[in-house]
């Protein structure tokens, strides 16, 4: 079983709100994450995927193919975008870390046909990364 | 879902690798020029990881600051520009990276307690890192 891991970068503004919170409780929870008027990053994405080695190749999985379902699946999606408004998952979940990582996931999941997806690290500042590694 | 959050921290200490039971070239032996009578420093980088459910309401596994708090107070509040030699940590103990990251592993554990510690990886520089997950 080999690991390999792709990183790209893709930047997006967002904010963090639950309306179920009063504005208060928005700003104690969130602190200034909560400005409604949003902030933005640039986030450095890492996938890892795993398998076994191709002898024919000597891949684990077809980079091209690999930066191919990033892209399309990923990228095109999130980078310059506003993530609470313009990301499906979004529109009622929370853009955490966290819930980049989850979103991310379930976005490549079931798209790699040839490797098997083990981990999405997404680096929202260079001193601040969330690892999923799905369902455990 | 579980998600796993990496902080990172930065702090400066000094130390010195020297035990009183060896004689001074058996230090020298074990400790090269870490060994040096009168100790010399590192920038460490420290990375804490947690890990945790996703909170529904918050989109977190922990709060930040709680996380930020308890680490700047606990540990670079007792680290951070310090001889290692000299704390209390280190009385009966070589200060070595390896013996810092279980003391710092154990310190987050009794005052972290908002999300599952997973990881202590320190950095004593660009070439050397250390990790303890607790246990053996």
């Amino acid at each position: 079983m080999v690991y390999l891991t792709r990183r790209c970068e893709f930047s997006a503004s967002h904010y963090y709100h639950n309306p179920e919170f009063s504005e208060e409780e928005n700003r104690r929870v969130f602190g200034k994450c909560a400005n409604l008027n949003g902030h933005g990053h640039n986030y450095t994405l890492e996938v890892t995927v795993k398998g076994d080695v191709d002898p024919q190749t000597g891949f684990v999985v077809d980079l091209k193919e690999l930066k191919e379902i990033l892209n399309r699946e990923v990228l095109d999606a999130l980078d310059h975008r506003h993530l609470n408004k313009e990301v499906p998952e979004f529109l009622r979940r929370i853009p955490t870390t966290e819930n980049l990582a989850i979103a991310i996931w379930d976005r490549l999941e079931d798209k790699l046909s040839v490797a098997t997806l083990h981990r999405v690290r997404v680096y929202e500042l260079p001193d601040l990364y969330v690892d999923y590694y799905g369902e455990e | 879902m579980k998600a796993h959050l990496t902080r990172r921290y930065i702090f400066s200490a000094s130390h010195r690798l020297h035990r009183e039971e060896l004689s001074d070239e058996q230090n020298r032996a074990v400790y090269g020029k870490c060994s040096n009578p009168y100790g010399h420093g590192h920038n460490y980088a420290l990375e804490v990881t947690v890990s945790g459910q996703v909170d529904a309401a918050t989109g977190m596994v922990c709060n930040l600051v709680d996380l930020d708090e308890t680490v700047r107070r606990e540990i670079l509040g007792r680290f951070d520009h310090v001889n290692l030699n000299r704390c209390g940590e280190f009385t009966s103990q070589v200060p070595t990276t390896e013996n810092l990251s279980e003391v710092i592993f154990h310190i987050l554990k009794q005052y972290f307690t908002a999300a599952h510690l997973e990881r202590v990886r320190l950095e004593e520089t660009l070439m050397n890192s250390f990790e303890y997950c607790g246990g053996n």
